[in-house]
């Protein structure tokens, strides 16, 4: 398994503009099409819930489906500075939920300070865990202890509860390090019942295939990971991988793409269309500016420039909330089936 | 080069209403029935559909429940011992006839 990321490997797809140029290079239907044949383009937001900052692209894995193309050698840091901007943008933003992700957000040595301000502020907090990096340092052993003082809810990708298929996704020895880590949070009260701590799991297909129906999968992961492991979690989510960065260069790779789009623009789901969570996010970039999710950032999709305050320096919510939501070929993983966002199924 | 089976008619298999629509919808309304959740699971149903389309060697159905069976959150392994199941029954339906031949054989002999 490679463990640089597609930027130091020099590779083609590693920009943004490739890949968007890829992406748009083909004879599927346009996903802006699709919206409108059920009126709903231009996609425009509804009320802003969530604040996704993505505090750096750094992260001690190198997960093969990766949509940030994160890894160690990735030095992009959100600096003190702009989390001032972020905590500003925030108070006058109206969202009730900061999603703090990366990378590995830990690896940011502002972290700690972040969260600890952004806890002041009385809002709910997420922070997106690898699990991994809880027992990659000594200096991270006591994260579950930190997150437990600041009510935080962690939500963590475990792509299955069988070593062979999470490591191949995530990297050699990922799964036992995971479990080490899950069993450390359910041992401060994470995912046990009554504790009000929080610990959700993710699920990412591990190839070419779309997720399985969630609640079946939550109910099987459950079961499992309480009978092998005794380890206990709240909810399961269960998430598209969409064509951008290392997952797009696996699809062209194995010669899957042609047909992975396919079936995502065969599954295309209105009412999942109506729930994309582009809607009620803003996802802030290491470097301060706006974009419309996670995947528009990797994409280097900022928002629509008739906001004019594309960087947190100018932020005004009220111009961001009347935007026109920026969409393009990748956003067929968000409406497939029964639709996928940072919190699992939204149909 | 020009092969019986051609991946590509997987995709058009709804097209076989071209030359029979009524029986065709009858057959994909029956087919969609079949493998909603009920009293088996569609996981199941799809480790089963998996299982036959190895016994009855179709490899159009062997691609669609391979995929199916991964995107209902079947593993290498649990797909594997589905394809064990019907290599074991179509195995033992050879042999159990081994006793039809030992009985023949018993007859002929002295």
């Amino acid at each position: 398994m490679t463990t640089k990321s597609l930027i130091a490997q020099n590779h083609k797809l590693s920009s943004a503009k490739s890949q968007v140029n890829f992406l748009q290079d083909s004879n599927i239907t346009k996903f802006s099409d699709k919206l409108c044949d059920q009126n709903l383009y231009p996609l425009t937001p509804q009320a802003l819930e969530i604040f996704q900052i993505n505090v750096g692209k750094m992260c001690n894995q190198v997960c093969k489906h990766c949509h940030v193309d994160a890894g160690p050698d990735r030095k992009e840091i959100m600096t003190r500075d702009t989390m001032l901007l972020c905590l500003e943008a925030i108070k006058k933003s109206g969202a009730t939920t900061v999603d703090l992700t990366g990378g590995a957000p830990e690896m940011n040595p502002e972290f700690r300070w972040f969260v600890e301000e952004l806890s002041t502020l009385g809002k709910k907090i997420i922070v997106r865990c690898n699990l991994t990096i809880i027992v990659a340092n000594k200096k991270y052993n006591d994260l579950p202890e930190f997150f437990k003082k600041h009510k935080v809810e962690v939500v963590s990708s475990l792509p299955y509860f069988t070593a062979s298929k999470t490591d191949s996704q995530r990297g050699d020895g990922v799964f036992e390090k995971s479990i080490k880590a899950l069993k450390m949070l359910n041992e401060v009260g994470y995912g046990i019942e009554g504790s009000g701590l929080i610990l959700n799991l993710v699920y990412n297909p591990s190839g070419a295939f779309l997720p399985p129906d969630q609640n079946a999968l939550q109910k099987e992961f459950k079961d499992k990971l309480e009978t092998l492991y005794s380890i206990k979690f709240n909810a399961l989510f269960a998430i598209t991988n969409l064509p951008v960065s290392r997952f797009l260069e696996y699809l062209v790779r194995s010669e899957n793409y042609e047909t992975y789009m396919e079936k995502l623009v065969n599954a295309y789901n209105p009412t999942a269309a109506e729930n994309v969570m582009c809607r009620n996010t803003l996802s802030i970039s290491w470097d301060g500016f706006i974009y419309d999710c996670d995947f528009n950032q990797m994409l280097e999709m900022k928002i629509g420039v008739e906001t004019n305050n594309q960087h947190l320096s100018d932020f005004n919510a009220e111009r961001i909330n009347k935007r026109n939501i920026i969409v393009n070929q990748h956003c067929y993983g968000c409406t497939a089936g029964a639709g996928s966002s940072c919190s699992g199924n939204v149909a | 080069m020009k092969t019986y089976y051609n991946p590509d008619d997987l995709k058009k298999f709804g097209s076989i209403s071209e030359f029979e629509p009524n029986l065709a919808k009858k057959f994909f309304d029956y087919y969609g029935d079949v493998f909603k959740e009920g009293a088996l699971t569609a996981r199941e149903k799809s480790l089963i559909a998996l299982a036959v389309a190895h016994a009855v060697q179709c490899p159009y159905c062997i691609d669609a429940y391979t995929q199916d069976t991964m995107e209902k959150g079947c593993d290498e392994k649990q797909i594997m011992e589905a394809v064990h199941v019907a290599s074991a029954i179509k195995g033992g339906a050879v042999l159990v006839h081994g006793v039809q031949m030992m009985n023949k054989y018993k007859e002929l002999s002295m």
